[in-house]
Formats: C-alpha cells, sequence, structure tokens
C-alpha cells in the first residue's frame, strides 16, 4: 500500500515542490511580479483567459460552442488547425516520396543529393521566403509546418523500407508474389513502425514550428497570444500561454503513441504497452 | 501436375555454384547430380560451409546455380515459385499478420475465391492443431508453433514439393521431436516430396528415405545412403545407431577438413 501511494504521489512531487519555491520567491518579494509573477496569479490569469467572455446565450448557439468561446480555446484550435493542415501536407508529400525512394536505388540517387542539403535548414529560416511567398496569415504559416513535418516523415519512411528485413522478401517471392503485391503487403506493413516514428517526430516538430510561425505571420494562435502579452508586459498571461502549449504537445503527442500501439500491436517493440 | 510418372521432381544435373568475393573465387558447389523422385524424403547432410543451404537456395530458385541445371517438375528453375514452398529456421512468418491470415497470404497470391481460401485455412488450422491460435500474432506464439504456422502456410499452396533449410535448429529437444513426427504424419498423409537441409545425424536418420552426405567446400555428394529402417524409427535400436555411427565417420572427416581450413585462415590473416 505505501508502496502505491508512493508511487502515486512521485510523479507529481517535483512539480509540487517547484510550484512552492516559485510561491516562495513571489511571496518573499525577492524577484519583481512582472518579471515573475506568482503562481496563484498565473492561474488567475490562466482561467481568465479560458472561460467564456460573454454569459451563455442560447440564441447563440449551443452550450459547447459557448463553452469553447473564451480566447484560449479559440487560440488552440487555431493552433490546431494549422498543426493538422501543415502534418498532412508535409507527410502526405514526404510518405510517397519516401517510399519511392527507399523502394527504388534510381529514385534514392536522384533525390537525395538535393534533400540531403534542405534537410538541415531549419524552417525557420524559411520564414523571410515564406512571407515574401505566401504573404501573412495561415498559407506561410501552414507552409512552414509542413516543412517542418515533412523531413522526419521522408527520413524515417526512406530507413524503414530500406531496413525491410531480406527474408520475408524471399518468402513473398517463393509464396509467388508480384512485384505489386510485395510492396503493397510486405514493404508497406514491413516499414510501418518507422513510418509511425517518423509521423511522431514530424507532428512534435509541427508543434514547435506552429508556435514560431504564429509569432511572425498570423494575429491568432498561442505563439501569437504569448508575443502579444509581452508587448503590454503581460508576463503572466504569457507564461499561462506557455503552459498551454506544454499541456497541448503532451496530450498530442499521447494521441500519437496511443495510436501508432494501437495499430502497431503487432510489433515485437511494443510488446509491454 | 503434369509429370509422367516416375520421373524425378526435383532433377540436379552437374551444378557448380562459384562466388566471388572481392577478387577471389570460392567455389560452394561442385559437380552436384541427384535425382529425387516424387513423394521422397531427402535430407542434405553436411558440416557447416559444405554449401547444404546454398544447393536448397539453388533449387529454391533465390540463387540460381553458375553451371549446371536444376529441373523441377521437368521445367528448369529460373525464379523463385510456389511449386516450391519453402520453410525457414528462422521461421520468416509475416509478424504483421494473425496466424490465418499467414496461411492465406499464399492463397491470395493465387486469386482464389475467399471461400475457398477460408475452408483451406480452416482445413490446414485443424491439421496443424492451431484452431486456438488463429487470431493470434507471431510474436504471441512459441518457436515450436511459429514453425507450425510455416508449414501450414507452405501446404497451403498444395504444391508436390517442399524445401525445408534446419526448420528445427532453433528450436529444443522435445518441440523439435514432436515436429518431427508431425513431418513425418503429414508426409505420409499428403504425399509430398521433402528436401531438407540439416546437420543433425539423428535428424536426417529419424526422417529420411535417403540421406546425402556433403563434402566441405567445394560441396559435393560424399556419400548418398538409403535409409530402410522402418518407420517409426527406433533412435535407440542397433540399426540405427549402427547408421548414426558410419554417418558420423563420414562427417567428422569434413569437420577435419574444415577445421583445417579454419586455422590455416586464421594463419594467414
Amino acid at each position: 500500500m505505501p508502496q502505491k501511494l508512493w508511487k502515486a504521489l512521485s510523479g507529481i512531487l517535483v512539480p509540487l515542490a517547484a510550484i512552492a519555491f516559485w510561491q516562495l520567491l513571489s511571496s518573499k518579494g525577492w524577484v519583481n511580479a512582472t518579471i515573475l509573477p506568482s503562481p496563484m496569479q498565473v492561474l488567475t490569469r490562466w482561467w481568465a483567459y479560458l472561460r467564456p467572455l460573454d454569459p451563455f446565450d442560447p440564441a447563440q448557439g449551443p452550450y459547447w460552442r459557448w463553452l469553447l468561446s473564451g480566447e484560449l480555446p479559440q487560440d488552440a484550435m487555431g493552433s490546431l488547425y494549422r498543426v493538422l493542415v501543415g502534418f498532412f501536407i508535409g507527410a502526405g508529400l514526404a510518405l510517397p516520396l519516401g517510399l519511392a525512394m527507399g523502394y527504388s536505388k534510381l529514385v534514392n540517387g536522384l533525390f537525395n543529393p538535393l534533400i540531403q542539403v534542405l534537410r538541415p535548414i531549419p524552417p525557420i529560416a524559411y520564414i523571410p521566403l515564406s512571407i515574401l511567398w505566401f504573404g501573412l496569415g495561415n498559407p506561410p504559416a501552414i507552409f512552414l509546418i509542413s516543412i517542418g513535418a515533412f523531413f522526419p516523415v521522408l527520413m524515417n519512411t526512406v530507413t524503414g523500407v530500406q531496413n525491410v528485413d531480406s527474408i520475408y522478401l524471399r518468402v513473398g517471392r517463393n509464396l509467388g508474389a508480384g512485384r505489386f503485391t510485395q510492396f503493397t503487403r510486405i514493404i508497406l506493413p514491413a516499414a510501418t513502425p518507422y513510418i509511425f516514428t517518423g509521423a511522431r517526430i514530424g507532428m512534435g516538430t509541427a508543434f514547435i514550428v506552429v508556435i514560431v510561425s504564429e509569432m511572425i505571420a498570423v494575429n491568432n494562435g498561442l505563439g501569437y497570444r504569448i508575443l502579444e502579452a509581452r508587448e503590454y508586459l503581460w508576463s503572466d498571461k504569457i507564461i499561462a500561454g506557455m503552459f498551454t502549449i506544454g499541456l497541448l504537445g503532451l496530450a498530442i503527442d499521447t494521441v500519437m503513441s496511443r495510436l501508432s500501439a494501437r495499430l502497431l500491436r503487432w510489433h515485437r517493440g511494443l510488446e509491454q504497452s | 501436375m503434369g509429370v509422367p510418372n516416375g520421373s524425378s521432381h526435383i532433377s540436379i544435373r552437374g551444378v557448380q555454384k562459384v562466388f566471388r568475393t572481392g577478387g577471389q573465387e570460392v567455389a560452394a558447389l561442385k559437380d552436384i547430380d541427384l535425382e529425387i523422385a516424387p513423394g521422397e524424403f531427402v535430407c542434405l547432410l553436411g558440416p557447416s560451409g559444405c554449401g547444404k543451404s546454398t544447393l536448397l537456395n539453388a533449387v529454391a530458385g533465390f540463387s540460381l546455380p553458375t553451371g549446371g541445371t536444376i529441373d523441377i517438375l521437368g521445367a528448369p528453375v529460373t525464379e523463385p515459385g510456389p511449386d516450391r514452398g519453402m520453410v525457414f529456421q528462422e521461421y520468416a512468418l509475416f509478424p504483421w499478420m494473425t496466424v490465418e491470415q499467414n496461411i492465406a497470404f499464399g492463397l491470395q497470391i493465387k486469386g482464389q475465391p475467399k471461400a475457398a481460401i477460408r475452408e483451406k485455412v480452416d482445413q490446414l488450422l485443424t491439421l496443424l492443431h492451431l484452431h486456438d491460435f488463429r487470431k493470434r500474432h507471431p510474436k504471441d506464439l512459441s518457436g515450436g508453433m511459429r514453425q507450425r504456422v510455416a508449414i501450414a502456410r507452405v501446404l497451403a499452396l498444395d504444391s508436390p514439393i517442399m524445401l525445408m533449410d534446419e526448420p528445427f535448429g532453433a528450436l529444443d529437444a522435445l518441440t523439435r521431436r514432436n515436429l518431427q513426427d508431425e513431418v513425418l504424419r503429414l508426409w505420409m498423409e499428403l504425399k509430398k516430396t521433402i528436401l531438407f537441409v540439416t546437420h543433425s545425424i539423428e535428424e536426417s536418420l529419424y526422417l529420411a528415405d535417403r540421406t546425402v552426405v556433403m563434402t566441405y567446400r567445394p560441396g559435393t555428394v560424399k556419400r548418398d545412403l538409403r535409409i530402410t529402417l522402418p518407420r517409426p524409427r527406433d533412435v535407440a535400436s542397433a540399426e540405427f545407431n549402427a547408421l548414426k555411427k558410419e554417418l558420423s565417420q563420414l562427417l567428422m572427416e569434413e569437420q577435419t577438413r574444415h577445421n583445417q581450413d579454419e586455422f590455416r585462415g586464421a594463419a594467414v590473416d
């Protein structure tokens, strides 16, 4: 029993200590409240940021829509929308190219030099071009996010296809599988653990890039909001926004890893989950 | 299939295999002649490096010989095919497919109707005592069970010939004997022609109609021994052990050549 209790408590011990220390700093007046507001102040601001601005009015729409009418939910949905659209464009382009590059030495030879030069360029370095090409608003943001998602998915897909155990291909040929069947029923499923890893990393990158892109091109979203709060020196709102980003990122990653664990139940590496 | 009665199922004539590695030529197989009749159970026996797996891979069509010809059911081998299903030592089940999906895969490739596939898979699950495991993935099966699935996957092809590459090498002794009996039962029931690679003398004597002992590099046929002991064979009988002794002698000679080769190699390096 004490062990169970310890297990439940151990996860929140360090966060609690950190918050207590933070509170101490504020209550003792060791740091200026503008530079580091107290936890309570952040929490209050967070709630103000989260809750609906107007009272519920049935004429305006359903209850759930009212619940999400606060500034924070609107920002989070804006960010999430950009992440998803950007991710699906980036991953959607990377997947077929990665499959072709992994499968064919010719395609790999043609594309790999260009890919290797472009890959180390951080998506942030595309900011000037993205504004030049797409102006302001969602298009440049989505462009940057899709670049962020593109390379992890591409590289992992290539590796996944290249690392398909040759014995599976031999069995396939032995059973009489043609090239198309080999590809769709053997190579593709055998590469999925790598592809899913790539998707998870790509999603993480997309989430980082969305915050940055919102700081330059759009006027809503979590990234925009914390930059806006800086203009007014609302450090409590900056911190509330940052925690929101952290929690949303964690939620996305959890969903991704649950999803891949579910779809890859056959895979050895995931036996425990 | 349209094979004239009495002719060979597998016909190996003057087969050579030369590997080129780093400018050096290594003769893996030399002048191999073997005729395997329909329904015959033949074991290829030899020390590691004797080319028994190379020969099996040549018959399977994975790696064609550099000289000579191999005919399967009267037609020369040019590529792998479902008329020669192969069982591998490492099982090689598709981990993303369930037991029944693995078994059905070859039939789906053949384009058989769904109902026929279901019926055939059912039949094989029963035949190999796999019914309770049909929805499982390979990772949830023991080694013995996995090899049963691999055998069922090959049997689904209804091919007259079955190739087995040290299929029980990774299994414990009891499971191994169990599966050997299973293979014998299936062989008698289904009248397959089996070419079986092993390095175990006892396994070859327990299973085969003929044991072909191969020499160490280059692989040639050292001895083609017909085993006439009645089945089920008693591994403790005097006749069995006399044969075992005879084969041990032959194998030891090749093992010695293998060892000398390795020591020489070590000295040169």
